[in-house]
């Protein structure tokens, strides 16, 4: 293993990354001032013949510091990641004409169901495929998200995409793909004894191979319909 | 002993679960203990019993089967080297009708049977049920084989019998289980493969049967009387018929199921019979097997 | 602070002549002490059960799918021919965390600690309602053995997570689980009645039964802790019991309180039982930062630093800690608006949380500090909370939790802060009151070694699993070499499995131990650490009732190294004055 995230491939992946190596250099200055001070006080005022400690309850100006600092910090991050959040949750956020493709979950399989030739969902000519979920790069997807039984979480690690699908809800979520790729959906929400294997092949296609599968695939709901 | 242990067990449940619905279920599971089964073992002369010998014939065209993609699943894909498997909901052969189960619903009377010491085998092969519908009998063993390196789970849901819901997840996991109330038909299912399916029909009697590929089917040993024979099937629902047999008498019935019948109420269990439902659960049952 | 010194009837000191007969000192008892003891004895075996069941569900993660040495024993339904069963896995999972959060952690914090610390520092002869007390102890024990009886119905125990999101938790078709499912409620329901039992008793009895002298403001941070965690586990406690109530009845008698089919809301079970569950979380940490403050002044032989904002701090994060459930919820379908809220109450409460840590090593800073065990665990609560806390920061910002929530990121994070947390403050505290209970000490070359183990194969369990996380492992997974991003994590995981039986085998130890001292370690005086705060006034150990007459307090809890004493501690009950005139001159403390 490597102390790596996955390779990211969508456009919120990378706000996601940037706020997480954000995080963890204030944390690992946090840490190391942490830990070395402890170890360091450890060495330093060890119990040893003739070491006497000092008699004092505290200082009010190093309290306030250790307080500030922290909250300063705090509040930034804040302010900071909730500007991510927006772009990325905010409802506003969500790009218009967008491919939306519907995803309902179950115990324990995964139901694409895209909205063929016409690019709207809920008419004759949409088309559900099992564990399958196909999509071009470079261009902004919605999926809404159900689930038919119990609760069960869509998750792919390299676009940095996940929310809980929940029963009686339909849940929008949006993101773009920056590079064509088979990844795979995890279920991140147990959902019972199959949960750990609750998963389908996502495939990024370019532009042109989705176009030319979409057309496939619109062209079979077609001849079925017929 | 397992087994004395696993009622007692049972019936501590049971106890507990008074006021949650189990009650019911938990005296049922109490009351058939085996013992009366048997004392009446040999209930029936082999010098006199009668046979049933039938064929299931279907007039009409049976709905298209679809290819399954198990490209998902390269273990069980792999399986089928004679090109992709196909749904199992309707079996087809020139004018012949398979997966019918074929038993006797009225006629026996307080008749009581012994339980067969051997076991009924559901093999997962494939990612496929083998087979597709089977008979058994009340406290009868079920033996559930996976013969798949990967995860099955067999999830059945009768009405009346207290469910379970196992999983096998390698090749060669057995897991043994009985019904303890006779029920036609209860469904079984696999959640993680979703076009796998099968039904089960439990009697608390041996004269059932499941129409092979060519329609045929034959219930042996029956002792003289007349009989009410009811066959089942997933999709075209139920059709009966009255037999009179004699002693040692031989008698040929068929049945005959038509295109029309697709969507008639399908029953799954007792009490669905009881209530009344209608084609609500056909419905149902039909979607199931679309995958 | 007048009016503190009502005593229950009929306790004062124990008359030697009359001896209690066993059944009601030993059973049925209503001396705190003894309550306390049976706590302990009690968590200490739920805490065996919970660390077995993780071994056995790291050996499922170390080993996918092979044959778990002596699993064998266990019945064809949990794993055939010792390979574990995803339903068994999903069980252990879910039992794992119920036993350590309900019946080892939080009683241990509480209910042994609670119990035998509060009438002690705060110089009482016993718990304002000691009949409460004993109801208290026995229903917890009745709800563990509930829980543990519900691995041998049919279908086995519950398999739902210990969060029990519903509608998982609801369908008993869906989880496999039916009424090992409805015992699980049942038995946190009894531990819920449990709790507030004591709850209430621990916060009458600080409330009013403080000896003269011991104003709030000189209460030690333990008993500060033990007293706002009750006043938490009060207002929480009956939220969860209202949700577990309605869960039931969504089980068994067809309400839909969380099934959306007809018009429940599964969310509706997430928000009860994360406004339980946040405050639960405070529950298991702020006790255990009471003892580590006793314990790290002690260790450091200085006052605590910053006496009152460690109070103010803990008031602080308990208060907060009511308006911050929302945090784990952000990638469950609620509003994202809500999420941005939630975001902000919970990175503000890391804020009282780092003053602690900084407070905590303002105490060291120029202290004179010995290295025994009690301190070693303290100390080691320090480095390890705080990693626990700075981890929580990656997820208590939103877009970042995106990716890590439900991962072993979080996993990593929660043990840093339960285990690394809340069990090494609990280590260092049956260290350091051993004595006091049962009048011996436990052998120091041996906790050392104990300590030294612990730490390691922690770190070595636990560390790993950030970046696991970060790879994307999911929690709960019975098999990560099913997906593809997770194809290279399986050494890793096998690693962090032997470390985490080696991490059994020192707990194994630590018993051994502790019950070789509770027979032939040393006698223990009635001050080994030379302490200040009252408890250390008595004999180890105290007989019952406690006090042959209230002390009266004249000072705040840490006393330690103060200038005008020849001595480096002064007891909460001793003036400086008396205890060395000569040198006697400003004032003292608070």
């Amino acid at each position: 293993m490597d102390w790596s995230l996955p390779i990211n491939a969508s456009t919120q992946g990378v706000l996601i990354d940037n706020l997480f190596w954000i995080i963890f250099w204030m944390t690992a200055a946090a840490f190391v001032l942490v830990e070395g001070g402890v170890i360091w006080f450890l060495w330093r005022y060890r119990s040893r013949e003739g070491h006497t400690a000092t008699y004092t309850h505290g200082n009010t100006k190093a309290e306030i510091v250790w307080t500030a600092v922290p909250a300063v910090a705090m509040i930034a991050l804040g302010i900071y990641s909730g500007a991510v959040w927006t772009d990325i949750r905010s409802p506003d956020s969500f790009p218009e004409d967008a491919l939306t493709i519907s995803v309902v979950a179950k115990q324990f399989e995964w139901n694409i169901t895209y909205p063929g030739a016409d690019r709207v969902l809920g008419n004759d000519d949409d088309f559900r495929i099992r564990n399958r979920f196909e999509f071009p790069m470079g261009e902004p997807v919605i999926v809404r998200l159900e689930s038919e039984d119990v609760i069960h979480s869509f998750f792919i690690p390299e676009l940095r995409v996940k929310q809980d699908a929940v029963p009686g809800m339909t849940i929008p979520i949006w993101f773009e793909a920056t590079q064509a790729g088979e990844f795979q959906i995890a279920c991140a929400e147990l959902c019972g004894l199959g949960h750990y294997r609750m998963r389908a092949r996502v495939v990024v296609h370019d532009q042109e191979s989705f176009d030319s599968w979409y057309r496939d695939q619109s062209g079979a709901v077609q001849t079925a319909a017929n | 002993m397992l087994r004395d242990k696993a009622q007692g067990w049972l019936a501590i449940v049971a106890a507990l679960t008074v006021g949650c619905g189990g009650g019911g279920d938990g005296a049922a599971a109490g009351g058939d203990d085996g013992a009366p089964a048997e004392a009446a073992a040999p209930a029936v002369d082999p010098a006199i019993a009668a046979t049933i010998l039938g064929t299931v014939n279907f007039e009409g065209t049976p709905p298209a089967q679809t290819e399954i993609d198990m490209s998902e699943e390269p273990v069980c894909a792999d399986k089928h080297t004679a090109g992709a498997p196909m749904t199992q909901q309707v079996s087809v052969a020139d004018g012949k009708l398979g997966h019918v189960f074929v038993y006797v619903k009225e006629g026996l009377g307080d008749m009581q049977f012994a339980v067969p010491s051997s076991a009924v085998a559901l093999d997962q092969d494939g990612c496929r049920y083998h087979p597709h519908v089977l008979g058994i009998q009340a406290g009868q063993d079920l033996s559930i084989t996976n013969s798949d390196d990967v995860l099955h789970n067999i999830n059945t849901q009768p009405t009346i019998n207290r469910g379970f819901n196992v999983s096998q997840p390698q090749a060669g996991m057995t897991s043994t289980k009985n019904f303890r109330s006779a029920e036609v038909m209860i469904p079984v299912k696999c959640d993680v493969h979703g076009w796998m399916n099968s039904y089960i029909g439990v009697l608390d009697h041996p004269y059932f049967a499941v129409s092979a590929a060519d329609g045929t089917f034959s219930l042996d040993g029956l002792p003289p009387g007349d009989y009410v024979i009811e066959a089942w099937h997933e999709l075209y629902g139920t059709m009966t018929q009255n037999v009179t047999v004699g002693e040692k008498e031989s008698a040929g019935i068929t049945f005959l199921f038509t295109e029309s019948m697709a969507g008639n109420y399908v029953p799954l269990g007792e009490p669905l019979v009881l209530g009344g439902h209608d084609a609500d659960t056909g419905a149902h049952a039909h979607d199931a097997n679309q995958s | 602070m007048a009016t503190i010194t009502a005593e229950p009837t009929g306790i004062a000191m124990v008359e030697e002549e009359h001896p209690l007969p066993f059944i009601r000192k030993y059973i049925f008892a209503t001396d705190h002490k003894i309550i306390g003891i049976q706590f302990l004895f009690t968590c200490l075996f739920f805490l065996l059960i919970g660390g077995l069941l993780a071994v056995m569900l790291r050996y499922q993660l170390g080993y996918p799918g092979q044959a778990m040495p002596g699993g064998d024993l266990l019945p064809e339904t949990m794993a055939p021919g010792g390979i574990v069963l995803p339903e068994f896995y999903n069980s252990l999972v879910t039992m794992h965390g119920t036993f350590m959060v309900f019946f080892a952690i939080m009683p241990l914090l509480v209910g042994v600690y609670a119990n035998y610390l509060i009438p002690l520092q705060i110089g009482t002869h016993d718990m304002a309602f000691p009949r409460l007390n004993m109801w208290s102890y026995w229903l917890f024990f009745v709800s563990g053995l509930v829980m543990l009886y519900s691995f041998a119905v049919e279908g086995g125990a519950s398999a739902s997570g210990w969060t029990q999101y519903a509608p998982l938790s609801a369908m008993p078709e869906a989880s496999g689980v039916s009424t090992g499912q409805q015992l699980w409620i049942i038995s946190i329901a009894i531990f819920g009645f449990s709790s507030l039992l004591g709850s209430v008793n621990y916060i009458t009895t600080v409330i009013n039964m403080r000896a003269p002298g011991m104003t709030w403001f000189r209460l030690p941070l333990a008993t500060w802790s033990l007293f706002i965690t009750a006043i938490l586990g009060l207002l929480a406690i009956p939220v969860l019991t209202a949700a577990l109530i309605m869960l039931l009845f969504d089980q068994t008698i067809g309400t839909t309180f969380f099934l959306p089919q007809t018009g429940g809301q599964p969310l509706l079970w997430q928000h009860l039982f994360w406004f339980f569950g946040h405050p639960e979380v405070y529950i298991l940490i702020l006790p255990a930062m009471g003892f580590v403050s006793d314990i790290i002044a002690n260790g450091s032989r200085k006052p605590i630093f910053g006496y009152h904002s460690m109070v103010f701090a803990m008031v602080a994060i308990a208060f907060l800690g009511f308006i911050v459930w929302g945090h784990h919820m952000f990638q469950s379908g609620m509003n994202p608006a809500l999420g941005m809220s939630f975001m902000v109450s919970t990175l503000i409460i890391a804020v009282p949380s780092a003053i602690k840590v900084f407070n905590w090593m303002g105490t060291m800073w120029r202290g004179n500090i010995q290295f025994t065990t009690p301190m070693l665990f303290a100390v080691g609560f320090v480095m390890l909370f705080a990693i626990g806390g700075l981890s929580g920061i990656f997820m208590a910002s939103t877009p970042v939790d995106i990716f890590i929530h439900d991962t072993y990121f979080i996993v990593a994070h929660i043990h840093y802060v339960l285990f690394g947390g809340s069990l090494f403050a609990i280590f260092a505290a049956i260290y350091y009151w051993f004595p006091k209970m049962f009048g011996r000490m436990i052998n120091e070359t041996m906790g050392k070694i104990h300590f030294a183990l612990t730490f390691i194969f922690f770190n070595l369990v636990f560390f790993p699993m950030h970046g696991l996380g970060m790879g994307g492992m999911m929690r709960r997974i019975y098999d990560p070499s099913q997906y593809e991003h997770m194809a290279g994590m399986q050494d890793t995981n096998t690693l962090v499995s032997i470390a985490a039986f080696a991490l059994y085998g020192s707990g194994l130890l630590f018993l051994v131990m502790f019950f070789w001292s509770l027979f032939r370690g040393k006698k223990a005086p009635a001050n080994p650490w030379n302490a200040t705060t009252l408890e250390w006034q008595v004999p180890s150990p105290p007989l019952h009732g406690n006090w042959k007459e209230i002390p009266e307090v004249y000072h705040g809890p840490y006393e330690y190294s103060h200038p005008d004493m020849e001595k480096d501690w002064l007891s909460q009950n001793e003036r400086p004055d008396v205890a060395s005139p000569a040198r006697h001159g400003s004032s003292t403390g608070h």
